[in-house]
């Protein structure tokens, strides 16, 4: 009996050892993976690299076309996937009866999360690049983003819509405010942050895609004036200065610049979450 | 939401007009040629994500059970958002650093190119680990107290009570957390294509060089034409078929999960 037990002891302890060490090991792994990239990166990281232009396909001198290349696309494809994405997200909070057609959208939307952004790049490159005779351009580009980041966009919108209490819209119903009026004025206002969290996620997303843009806007160092312009972005910027094997130094560079936009943006979306949740227990 | 049909229906027919078995069951790729076998590209994406999985799983649900159960709340407070964040790195990120340090690394240490299976593995495995730690640090706290404290009730011990009761419990959840880990992976392009080697002959060993389905699309895109351009487009197919297949897994799990 006390055999018994002096060994369960130890099984737990081990077994609670090994936890401990699958942590550590996973910890231990991304963090080291983000302090690598940012500790040989950031050093080379300077306002000149910033501002100045390519030099020799990106070998010497800074990556400013990749930083108005990327904000372009981004500026495109939320333009597009906030507004739409919003709309949808207030259909089928607010409008659409429950039943089929809510189920077989959210079953898309959410096939459609799933799906890898090289199927989202094919598909704008036959419709946007070919079919449409748009080219390889920003607007190309930014379109197929849009389509990326709107299942993102649309899920959370729904989510911060479906949190605003019930009182909320009563209230403001019971006042003689039509239906439009209380979505308008009572409901979007307090579900801002939740949906504003969603539109960070995917700017998070867009920034971050290399494959889709690729495909979609090209790789041309210019600085895109026009949406039909081609452009590079920050990230297809990094894959073809590490993949050509053009400037490793230039690409940690660009790494360190990337990780830190992201990780802002994302840090951002966070804070707004944490500000939404309190409100969130009345749903 | 129809743009998910669309996709679909858009490269269907190029498929059809190919001869499907002969596609994705003859192994040579000759696009000069006019050879369109994409079975080393099956056997790619599924090796690399299979090897991931090997990595990520017992690390990412080790993680999970740590945090839903053993850590101290502010620790786990602390880790939640990390991973999180973590989650958001952009692959090409993880790419470069699989080219900068994984390959050379593999190249120095067990001989070959480098470029290869192994370093794909890897690399994905530590890709999808915040994916497994979300899902999965989610099933388990979402069982119910009661059979923890039932089970502690009977004398049994926190890890005892972990692999007989909570794991058990959590496991639908947890199946749907490695779907979702693999379906990231097959799907992920560009850190899989850059340290992979993308040559289109089967892999004969952990160490050779292959090429998954995505790299096969990303690669040759720019400037594929005419057939040439079809069968990348029916890759996609291919691609898209594995997808969804195991999108309906994880719906299959998660609606066993809130039945039981």
């Amino acid at each position: 009996m006390r055999d018994r037990r002096r060994r369960n002891r130890l099984a737990d302890l081990a077994g609670r050892g090994l936890l401990v060490l699958a942590a550590a090991v996973t910890v231990a792994i991304l963090l080291a993976l983000l302090l690598y990239v940012l500790v040989k990166g950031l050093p080379l990281v300077s306002w000149e690299f910033l501002t100045a232009l390519p030099r020799r396909m990106g070998r010497l001198g800074g990556i400013w076309p990749t930083i108005v290349g990327t904000l372009y696309l981004s500026a495109v494809a939320l333009g597009v996937a906030a507004p739409l994405g919003v709309a949808a997200a207030v259909y089928l909070a607010e409008y659409a009866p429950p039943g089929r057609l809510t189920r077989l959208c959210h079953f898309g939307s959410e096939t459609l999360a799933g799906v890898p952004s090289i199927i989202f790049g094919l598909f704008g490159f036959a419709t946007f690049v070919i079919f449409l005779g748009l080219g390889w351009s920003v607007l190309s580009g930014g379109l197929t983003l849009a389509l990326m980041i709107l299942p993102t966009v649309i899920r959370t919108a729904e989510e911060a819509l479906k949190a605003v209490p019930r009182a909320y819209r009563e209230g403001s119903l019971a006042l003689g405010a039509t239906r439009w009026q209380t979505v308008w004025h009572v409901v979007l206002p307090s579900a801002l942050p939740g949906i504003l969290t969603g539109l960070l996620l995917g700017l998070g997303r867009a920034v971050g895609e290399t494959a889709a843009v690729l495909l979609t806007a090209g790789s041309s160092l210019t600085i895109p004036l026009s949406p039909l312009d081609p452009a590079r972005t920050m990230s297809v910027h990094l894959y073809l200065l590490a993949v050509e094997g053009i400037s490793l130094e230039r690409a940690y560079a660009t790494a360190a610049v990337l990780v830190i936009t992201i990780l802002l943006l994302n840090l951002l979306a966070t804070r707004l979450v944490r500000r939404l949740t309190p409100k969130g227990g009345h749903a | 939401m129809i743009i998910g049909l669309f996709v679909a229906a858009r490269g269907l027919p190029l498929f059809l007009s190919f001869g499907a078995w002969r596609f994705i069951a003859s192994s040579q790729w000759e696009p000069a040629q006019g050879l369109f076998g994409v079975f080393p590209m099956i056997a790619g994406s599924l090796l690399v994500t299979a090897g991931a999985l090997l990595l990520a799983v017992p690390l990412g649900v080790g993680m999970a059970a740590f945090l839903a159960e053993l850590a101290p709340a502010p620790l786990a407070r602390a880790l939640r958002p990390a991973v999180d964040l973590l989650a958001g790195i952009p692959s090409v990120v993880y790419g470069f650093v699989g080219l900068a340090v994984l390959v050379p690394w593999i190249r120095s240490a067990f001989g070959g190119p480098g470029f290869s299976v192994l370093a794909g593995a890897l690399l994905l495995g530590v890709m999808v680990l915040p994916t497994i730690v979300a899902v999965a640090e989610d099933a388990i706290r979402a069982v119910p107290r009661t059979y923890r404290e039932g089970s502690l009730a009977l004398g049994a011990t926190p890890w005892q009570t972990l692999t007989r009761v909570v794991l058990p419990a959590a496991r639908p959840g947890i199946v749907a957390a490695v779907v979702l880990g693999m379906g990231r992976a097959i799907g992920e392009t560009m850190a899989v294509l850059m340290v992979t080697g993308n040559v289109t002959a089967l892999p004969d060993s952990l160490l050779a060089p292959a090429r998954t389905l995505t790299a096969n699309i990303a690669l040759e895109m720019s400037y594929a034409s005419g057939r040439h351009q079809e069968a990348l487009f029916a890759t996609g197919i291919v691609l898209f078929l594995v997808i969804m297949a195991l999108n309906a897994a994880a719906a299959l799990a998660r609606r066993k999960e809130e039945r039981a």
